[in-house]
């Protein structure tokens, strides 16, 4: 799902640039006003736990797996823009560092997997949130529907930028296949890892989950509590 | 983290590329792999190139060449798109050996190749020659916003204490002998990340009181302001500004 540097052209590449700076842009104003001078701290601890849980690699079947995108995971935890600002920093870190997804390409991986994939999928999220009743397990429904749609939504995206400025000249009904094919089915690892982990959280501390701040908190919700181990 | 300012992928060393200023490193990074990116895939004398300038750096930064080498194996799992194209792109076909290629196709794979190659072997030589905290005050210096910055500072100091928290959590599981291997299983796998989510908040929390009952105040200070050298600047962008001349040349005369 990396898109490396030479996939798509230097023209499209650079639009797709343009697009993330201003939608990374206004979801640092919206994280600012939901977070403020939380942000950095807890934002940050966020952002290494999407890199690290990146790493967690999910069986499949045997001797098959993937790895987390995490886009809807981060947004169902902390909330849409700061999601997306985290997803978006790791990706940075992966483009300079580790070549893991091109440079050249940033713009293109930012649009499709922090703003297609953290928020596209929040609002799949919402959407399904205002459908369903209004009951706690409905929340790790939600999420997994949200996740797996997420993924597609980064595939579709992927088509159409490779239909826009793609190399290769690959007959994009066989990239439509291939592409969205594949991540229907990544799509459905995505989703049962975020619903048992959104669930996990929910077990223990459901105030730590934005997704369902609308529902009955719990006793000790709201605000930063001071644990004891340092 | 394994020392004061290494990461897995730094090779300690004193040369002109390690001193040189972060942000300039950066912006030579960036604009390189644009100019590569933007060069037509018919100038193969371009490319040669590229992979020449990237050879005088990697000498010039003393890298091992075995270390570059291994890591340039690397290979991203989108490369596999790439080899397939050639079987499955339209257009006019050849016979490589007895098996029909599609010459579309065939350019299409080496375009990605030899791209993606080469921004591979840039990041490497950045990766080696540049700390975490340079990276920082590099992104810092380019007027990335403040907040990305702090927030990206976070995440680099803590993503190893949270990486390693997660080895322990699977050393427990394995040592209790579960080994899941099956999408059935995976119960286990996101209880894990559930754990490392809320170990990961909660360490944020506590290090947003430690640091406010330090005085912070809603950002963190600048510790240094002098300004990047023009010489600097102009050392650091020779290399773009060549490949840039390559790119423009290929486009005007070559092919």
């Amino acid at each position: 799902m990396h898109i490396p540097d030479g996939f798509i052209n230097a023209g499209t590449s650079i639009a797709a640039g343009v697009v993330s700076a201003g939608g990374i842009g206004a979801a640092l104003r919206r994280a600012a006003r939901e977070m403020e001078d939380r942000q950095a701290p807890l934002a940050g601890l966020v952002a290494a736990f999407v890199f690290a849980a990146q790493m967690l690699n999910f069986p499949i079947a045997a001797g098959t797996s993937g790895h987390l995108l995490g886009g809807v995971l981060a947004a169902v935890l902390v909330g849409p823009w700061a999601g997306a600002i985290c997803v978006a920093l790791v990706l940075l870190v992966q483009a300079i560092f580790f070549a893991d997804g091109g440079l050249s390409a940033l713009g293109l991986n930012v649009l499709n997997m922090a703003i297609l994939g953290a928020l596209g999928g929040y609002v799949v999220f919402r959407v399904l949130r205002d459908v369903l009743p209004k009951r706690r397990p409905m929340v790790v429904v939600a999420a997994a529907l949200a996740a797996w749609a997420s993924v597609v939504l980064a595939s579709l995206a992927f088509f159409a930028e490779y239909a826009v400025g793609g190399v290769g000249g690959v007959p994009l009904g066989a990239v439509f296949t291939a592409m969205v094919g594949i991540h229907a089915l990544i799509g459905v690892g995505e989703a049962v890892i975020t619903a048992l982990t959104v669930s996990a959280v929910m077990a223990v501390r459901p105030d730590l989950v934005f997704g369902a701040r609308d529902l009955a908190p719990g006793p000790g919700a709201a605000g930063p509590r001071v644990a004891l181990e340092a | 983290m394994s020392g004061p300012h290494a990461h897995a992928l730094y090779v300690h060393g004193h040369t002109p590329v390690h001193r040189l200023a972060p942000e300039a490193k950066l912006a030579a990074q960036l604009l390189f792999v644009l100019a590569v990116v933007a060069t037509p895939r018919e100038a193969f004398w371009a490319f040669g190139v590229y992979a020449l300038l990237v050879a005088v750096v990697v000498g010039l930064a003393r890298l091992p060449i075995a270390f570059v080498a291994k890591r340039l194996l690397f290979e991203v799992p989108f490369v596999l798109f790439a080899v397939l194209m050639p079987f499955v792109s339209r257009g006019e076909r050849v016979d490589v050996l007895g098996v029909s290629l599609s010459v579309e196709g065939l350019w299409g794979a080496w375009n990605v190749l030899a791209k993606a190659t080469l921004g591979l072997a840039a990041s490497i030589v950045v990766a080696a020659t540049t700390t975490m905290p340079e990276l920082l005050r590099g992104l810092e210096r380019l007027r990335m916003p403040r907040a990305l910055t702090s927030t990206l500072s976070f995440m680099i100091r803590y993503a190893d204490v949270v990486a390693e928290e997660m080895r322990r959590m699977k050393i427990a599981r394995d040592s209790r002998a579960y080994d899941p291997r099956w999408l059935w299983q995976a119960r286990a796998v996101a209880a894990a990340a559930g754990a490392l989510f809320i170990r990961s908040y909660e360490r944020g929390e506590r290090v947003y009181l430690a640091m406010l009952s330090r005085g912070y105040a809603g950002s963190m200070p600048r510790l240094e302001e002098a300004a990047t050298p023009a010489v600097v600047w102009a050392a650091a962008l020779a290399v773009p500004a060549a490949a840039a001349a390559v790119a423009a040349t290929a486009w005007v005369v070559g092919r």
